[in-house]
């Protein structure tokens, strides 16, 4: 059960850096490992897939929030780089017959190169700029990847049927407990990868070039250095969120990877708020739970729904999500 | 050669769809530094309506008429009750504000009228014209096009209004000291921006069918040509659209084939950005510190 022990370690290093331990935030570290385990026991396998998405999407947006909250870079086409790790994923577990846990640092790899070679024409130029070739690249994705020429390795339009992994060490799980367990346990060390990256002296950096960039560069940032860095980081964490959610759904195609997904993705990242990391997890649930609710709500445009919630969260709360959260942590802090 | 020449005509016709819109993305760019990514889908929603009108028994250019002024309305609306509030907020709103609108626009569009692809009439003869190298279609197109992009050129060289939409976008604080309504200009901008989409909608319909998706690579392709030409400039982004339209149909048709064309349009972005960020015809852009 180390997985679940880590999740508490953003909140340790957090207090530890800053100030005394106040009790409201213990009670939250272990209000939150503790509702991480509830899903692995209590759930029917349907519940448990929906929250094993959850932790995908929650570091695909992660991944989004260091490039856009943090950095101030707009991505349309996050989904194109979710597509990148989780097509990486699937080609060499069935083509190759690599294990699946192995793939992931591949796909890590992978990605983080594609979103270096991508950000460094675009993010020479303002924010705009970057949203239009991300806008592009994700309408483009899906094309590539039905591409005839790449056939036999992608599957075409059919895409490529995995098979999910069986429990290691003859460990007494399902498999889709296990998934779980597993994508919980890659997620949370990243948070932690991401939660130190954004606190550091690089994510200090990453702020000022978002909040004042000529202040930043006479400073001695190199901004356009800095700023495709970030956008590798960003497309690596995303990357292998795709790893993990092709594993987990053991299917892809390049259909699932259309438009839809990059916006599924800033949807999360508005909903929790750009520049807050606790903000993720929200915009995770929140993508993951509304569209189907939307649905239930109105069969016929289940989309004017979820781009009136965007809107109204747009003009309402700004901060989103996170802001309220920040409060209230800041709130518990201080007792 | 031959062929190559009926892949440039085609080119042309394609292109001044593009232009089209390029030059509606711009007008809203030059204005408010945004880029409406749901241009496209309201340019669909538009044709819907056309189609409506036309099912319901209106002749062709009545209907065609009705739309245009409807879809003014409805740009002038989004302007009113989604954009002004948004005027001083961070791109990060702005750009989320456009994606939302996107998707109930286009969620609309599928609720209303259906999902199913639609055929779409068209007003000009279908036979081939100049030996076969343009359609009637084609040809009434580009028409349709050339008269609409020489009259928003007029109106904004030639008509007061005009001058101070241009003053507008140029300079907001002087234009509003010396009583241009900057607010209603950048309005009747979207309006306009609507309204020139909704052409280009209307006409490319009968080419690729009709479908709530129906303009997204269309979009696509406009991004492309008004990056190309300089986004804050509207000749620079018209011909661009051509530029992008001839050079899709030729390396659509020797390069890369159909299956990558989207791609192409991804190629054009990156590669403008690479080479000349402001495009052929744009400002550098400078920012006073």
């Amino acid at each position: 059960m180390s997985e679940q022990q880590t999740l508490g370690a953003p909140s340790l290093t957090a207090v530890e850096t800053s100030r005394p331990a106040g009790w409201g935030r213990w009670l939250v570290a272990a209000c939150l490992l503790l509702l991480a385990v509830v899903p692995t026991v209590s759930f029917d396998s349907y519940h448990l897939f929906q929250f094993t998405m959850v932790v995908v999407y929650a570091l695909a947006v992660l991944g989004l929030a260091i490039l856009t909250g943090f950095n101030g870079q707009i991505s349309l086409g996050h989904g194109a780089f979710y597509a990148i790790g989780a097509y990486t994923t699937a080609i060499l577990m069935y083509n190759y017959d690599v294990p699946y846990w192995v793939t992931l640092p591949i796909a890590a790899v992978v990605c983080a190169l594609v979103g270096f070679l991508i950000g460094l024409p675009a993010l020479r130029l303002g924010g705009m700029y970057l949203a239009l070739t991300t806008f592009a690249l994700a309408v483009a994705v899906p094309q590539i990847l039905k591409l005839n020429a790449l056939q036999d390795l992608t599957g075409g339009v059919q895409g490529l049927t995995l098979d999910k992994p069986d429990p290691p060490f003859g460990l007494a799980l399902t498999t889709d407990q296990w998934l779980y367990l597993f994508c919980l346990g890659v997620t949370v060390a990243l948070y932690v990868v991401g939660w130190n990256l954004v606190r550091g002296r690089v994510g200090r950096a990453m702020m000022a070039i978002r909040d004042q960039a000529v202040a930043a560069e006479a400073m001695g940032i190199n901004l356009s250095m800095l700023k495709t860095r970030t956008f590798a980081v960003s497309a690596m964490f995303t990357g292998i969120a795709g790893s993990l959610g092709a594993i987990v759904v053991a299917y892809v195609a390049p259909d699932s990877f259309n438009f839809l997904l990059s916006i599924t993705l800033f949807v999360g990242l508005v909903a929790g708020g750009a520049a807050s990391i606790p903000g993720t997890i929200v915009g995770a649930v929140f993508v993951e739970f509304v569209p189907n609710w939307a649905g239930d709500l109105s069969k016929a445009a289940p989309g004017a729904i979820y781009g009136a919630l965007l809107i109204a969260m747009l003009f309402l709360m700004p901060a989103g999500a996170g802001g309220l959260l920040n409060t209230v942590w800041r709130r518990l802090g201080r007792r | 050669m031959e062929g190559v020449l009926h892949q440039f005509l085609s080119g042309i016709a394609s292109g001044a769809i593009y232009a089209s819109v390029a030059l509606a993305l711009v007008m809203i760019y030059q204005a408010t530094h945004h880029v409406n990514f749901a241009q496209g889908e309201m340019a669909t929603f538009s044709t819907y309506i056309c189609l409506t009108l036309i099912n319901a028994g209106f002749p062709y250019w009545i209907a065609f008429c009705i739309t245009i002024v409807a879809s003014f309305v409805i740009g002038v609306l989004i302007e009113r009750i989604l954009m002004r509030p948004m005027q001083n907020a961070p791109v990060l709103s702005s750009v989320g504000v456009f994606i939302g609108l996107l998707l109930i626009v286009n969620s609309l569009s599928g609720w209303f009228f259906g999902y199913t692809i639609k055929s779409f009439p068209s007003p000009f003869p279908n036979h081939e014209m100049f030996d076969g190298y343009v359609s009637g279609h084609e040809l009434g197109l580009t028409i349709v096009t050339l008269i609409v992009l020489i009259a928003v050129y007029l109106f904004f060289r030639h008509t007061k209004l005009g001058l101070g939409m241009r003053a507008a976008a140029f300079n907001p604080a002087s234009s509003r000291l010396v009583g241009v309504r900057v607010g209603w200009m950048l309005a009747l901008g979207w309006g306009l921006a609507a309204a020139i989409g909704a052409v280009a909608g209307i006409m490319v319909a009968p080419m690729v069918f009709l479908d709530p998706n129906m303009m997204a690579g269309i979009l696509l392709y406009a991004f492309a040509g008004a990056l190309l030409g300089g986004i804050d400039n509207p000749l620079g982004a018209v011909i661009g659209g051509f530029v992008v339209g001839v050079l899709e149909n030729i390396g659509g048709a020797y390069l890369v084939g159909t299956e990558l064309k989207l791609t192409l349009a991804l190629v054009i972005i990156v590669g403008v950005l690479v080479v000349k960020p402001s495009g052929l015809m744009g400002r550098a852009v400078l920012s006073r510190v």
